[in-house]
């Protein structure tokens, strides 16, 4: 029991840590990669290659002045940033990073719980992320938040629906709602992509609302509300809104990866005649290829398209994201009746 | 609007694919200290008053580039040459202050074409940067051409065709 818990924690640490890191260095790569897409360097003079950039954002972002408006509700005007934060960096414990590790004859599964509703783990999670948001803009008493909050709470909402629904049909394929389940039947090269599309697209579009990233992030536009939902947030406070959008990020490309892309499997890994060790290491590093490769698409997607307006992003989610999912599910469901 | 059209994924694709091929282009960045910008061979950057191949000043105090001047950016004080500064200024005339407002200046090149005596030349020389706009006021010490031969400026490029030709005439006493 003992050692079932120390390992439990560090493995949690380790996620941890890997998260703040990921999320650090996605700054750096977002910026990086903008630039490239706009014919210029990025930041490149802090470290080779600019590698510093995220320590002086950060360190920046601590040296800042705190600044908290008079009207604002002390109390719950902190709450909002912390539980952003707290909310993203929940998500990760569903998520097998890699198959079992074997250490003196007994197995250890990469992954922080492996809790037989995954999936609706997640998604009730993710759906918590609302009340961080909503919470925020509203205690700082400025109208450009509020209205960020009250765009960023119905746009996550409307979206979440389309997105639990097309989850549903890969579910009904896997006929359970364990990830770790999800992805063990994806083994090799059959991956749920390849079954469904749609659901995969769905989800996708889904997946850049819900962590309010162009071409949906009307919460923050700052052509319209100045900084959204966190105008009046300052210092690391702000810092803790804009990291959590970046763990959002990261952990929404590992949930993709996880569900459409076959997790920690890659073609042909049963060629290999490897240690069990040697393939949970290499599985990891799949697993973080796709997630990488996914967040570049994030990324790649922010800077092609430009911001929906609203009633065009309520007009997608309601009328063509939805319906198309339901009609994936019947889809999907007569197809699995015939087989 | 088509059902493609509709649909937006076509054009979203398309749109991605143009972006994809910037990530390969030529950047149009320049990394600043390291590499800079090549300038034009006529450049116009801080100015020099120039001396001749003796190490005299050409400038004779004349004002027809202060005239000429659209910023108004150029002050002069005359004085008379005494006996014995034969080798510091090249005619009886000289200017004993020259001050040019670098922050008035908008580096038209007027006061060069006005120039009679060559004295005056932009150079692809930039300006400065300094905390007071005081500083800005460039007088004789630091637009004037350095003696030692070595640090001379060059200016050729900006002499023109016609100013060419004119030196070339050595009936004129300017030229000689």
């Amino acid at each position: 029991m003992a050692t079932f818990i120390l390992y439990k924690t560090i493995l949690a640490s380790c996620i941890l840590m890997l998260s703040l890191l990921v999320a650090m260095y996605s700054t750096l790569i977002e910026r990086k990669v903008a630039g490239f897409f706009q014919d210029r360097l990025g930041p490149d003079r802090a470290g080779p290659w600019g590698l510093f950039q995220p320590l002086a954002d950060g360190i920046k972002l601590f040296f800042k002045e705190e600044f908290m408006p008079n009207t604002a509700d002390k109390f719950l005007y902190i709450l909002g940033p912390s539980l952003t934060m707290l909310i993203a960096l929940l998500t990760s414990a569903a998520i097998p990073w890699g198959s079992n590790l074997v250490i003196n004859g007994k197995e250890y599964p990469l992954q922080v719980a492996d809790i037989n509703i995954g999936i609706l783990y997640i998604f009730a999670i993710v759906s918590i992320g609302v009340y961080g948001i909503m919470i925020g803009g509203w205690a700082s008493n400025n109208k450009y938040a509020l209205l960020g909050a009250i765009r960023a709470s119905s746009q996550m909402i409307s979206y979440e629906l389309a997105m639990s629904l097309a989850i549903i049909s890969v579910v009904m394929m896997t006929g359970s709602l364990s990830l770790n389940d999800i992805v063990q039947q994806q083994h090799g090269f059959n991956w749920n992509i390849w079954y469904q599309p749609a659901a995969f697209l769905i989800f996708l579009v889904c997946a850049f609302a819900e962590c309010n990233r162009s071409p949906f992030d009307l919460p923050e536009c700052e052509t319209e509300l100045v900084g959204g939902y966190h105008t009046e947030y300052s210092s690391m406070k702000l810092g803790f809104y804009l990291f959590a959008e970046y763990i959002n990020m990261f952990i929404s490309a590992a949930v993709m990866a996880t569900l459409f892309f076959g997790g920690y499997n890659f073609p042909f890994m049963d060629k290999l005649t490897l240690s069990p060790n040697a393939m949970a290491t290499i599985g990891f590093f799949v697993l973080f290829a796709k997630i990488t490769f996914l967040g570049f698409v994030f990324m790649w997607v922010r800077w092609t398209l430009p911001r929906f307006r609203y009633d065009q992003l309520m007009r997608l989610g309601w009328k063509a994201l939805i319906p198309l999912a339901i009609l994936n599910i019947v889809i999907t469901g007569i197809v699995i009746l015939i087989r | 609007m088509s059902f493609w059209e509709k649909i937006y994924l076509p054009a979203v694709l398309n749109g991605m694919r143009i972006t994809f091929s910037h990530l390969f282009r030529k950047k149009a960045t320049i990394r600043y200290p390291e590499t800079k910008r090549e300038f034009a061979e006529i450049y116009r950057g801080q100015h020099i008053l120039k001396r001749d191949d003796e190490g005299r000043e050409r400038c004779t105090a004349c004002g027809l580039c202060a005239v000429a001047c659209p910023a108004e950016a150029i002050i002069m004080v005359a004085d008379e040459r005494k006996p014995g500064e034969e080798n510091l200024y090249r005619e009886e005339k000289y200017a004993s202050v020259y001050e040019i407002n670098i922050l008035r200046c908008i580096f038209c090149g007027l006061c060069e074409e006005a120039c009679p005596k060559e004295a005056i030349f932009l150079t692809k020389r930039i300006v400065a940067s300094d905390y007071e706009r005081d500083e800005f006021v460039y007088g004789k010490d630091k637009l004037l051409e350095p003696l030692d031969p070595e640090k001379r400026i060059d200016i050729s490029k900006r002499e023109t065709k016609e100013v060419l030709e004119f030196k070339k005439d050595k009936s004129k006493k300017h030229n000689q």
